[in-house]
């Protein structure tokens, strides 16, 4: 009992983490957590028999970090400069031609074995507005569907699209320059 | 008629968002026979969705 106290309690950090990336309000980010550390310890039952607490954990947490993201949803700033792309016109010459092209990132799955390399993902991604941010890992990592973000995150599917559209063209971006390059 | 790198980019990232319409998906394959740039791009998005769908694996790191 209290060894699963401890356990549950070890993992506190990497959820911490884990929870940041999505989140980037201090408070929010305990207070999913706490959440999830609550939730764990009450179904200590539900939690038998599986190998990985870690990974039981963070199916907790994601459930957390989406209830949060809605909470805020409503009150939360105005996504206008999140939604205007025209920041981008700079990629592209009069002719709507990339000004750079998009170079050629030979075997990128070798990355992917790095720990380096998700903390320059990392990184990248903390670089992102929030929205912007929140709605591609809702998509990318979470696997949410487009209209199931569009509601969580209290836009239109149009925006949705935008969103998820800023956030890989300037994930690209900075993986190419800060990565793919080195 | 022929799509732009710009439209392109775009369509390629709604591709992965929505099931995109039959034309649109006929002057997308017309414009990646011929742009490096563009094919470059789409792998590119392809890798994103996998990165990032391990980002914090317990036991990917």
């Amino acid at each position: 009992m209290t060894d699963f106290r401890s356990q549950v309690e070890g993992e506190r950090p990497y959820l911490m983490r884990y929870a940041s990336l999505q989140l980037r309000n201090r408070q929010a980010v305990e207070d999913a957590v706490q959440d999830t550390l609550l939730a764990a310890l009450a179904g200590e039952a539900g939690f038998a028999g599986r190998s990985n607490l870690r990974t039981w954990l963070t199916g907790i947490l994601k459930h957390k970090i989406v209830d949060a993201i809605r909470k805020n949803a409503r009150d939360a700033t105005l996504i206008s400069g999140e939604v205007d792309v025209s920041d981008f016109d700079a990629l592209f010459d009069d002719s709507g031609h990339w000004a750079q092209a998009p170079a050629d990132w030979g075997d990128p799955d070798a990355a992917l074995g790095q720990k380096q390399f998700f903390a320059a993902l990392e990184e990248c991604l903390a670089r992102l507005p929030l929205k912007t941010s929140q709605a591609f890992l809702l998509r990318e990592h979470m696997g949410l569907e487009t209209t199931e973000i569009c509601k969580e995150l209290g836009v239109t599917s149009t925006h949705c699209w935008v969103l998820l559209y800023r956030a890989r063209m300037a994930l690209r971006e900075c993986l190419e320059t800060n990565w793919f390059k080195k | 008629m022929m799509l732009t790198c710009k439209e392109v980019s775009r369509l390629a990232s709604q591709g992965l968002d929505r099931r995109l319409g039959l034309g649109e998906r006929v002057r997308l394959r017309l414009h990646l026979a011929i742009c490096d740039g563009c094919r470059n791009f789409r792998r590119q998005l392809a890798f994103l969705r996998q990165a990032v769908a391990r980002l914090g694996d317990p036991d990917g790191r």
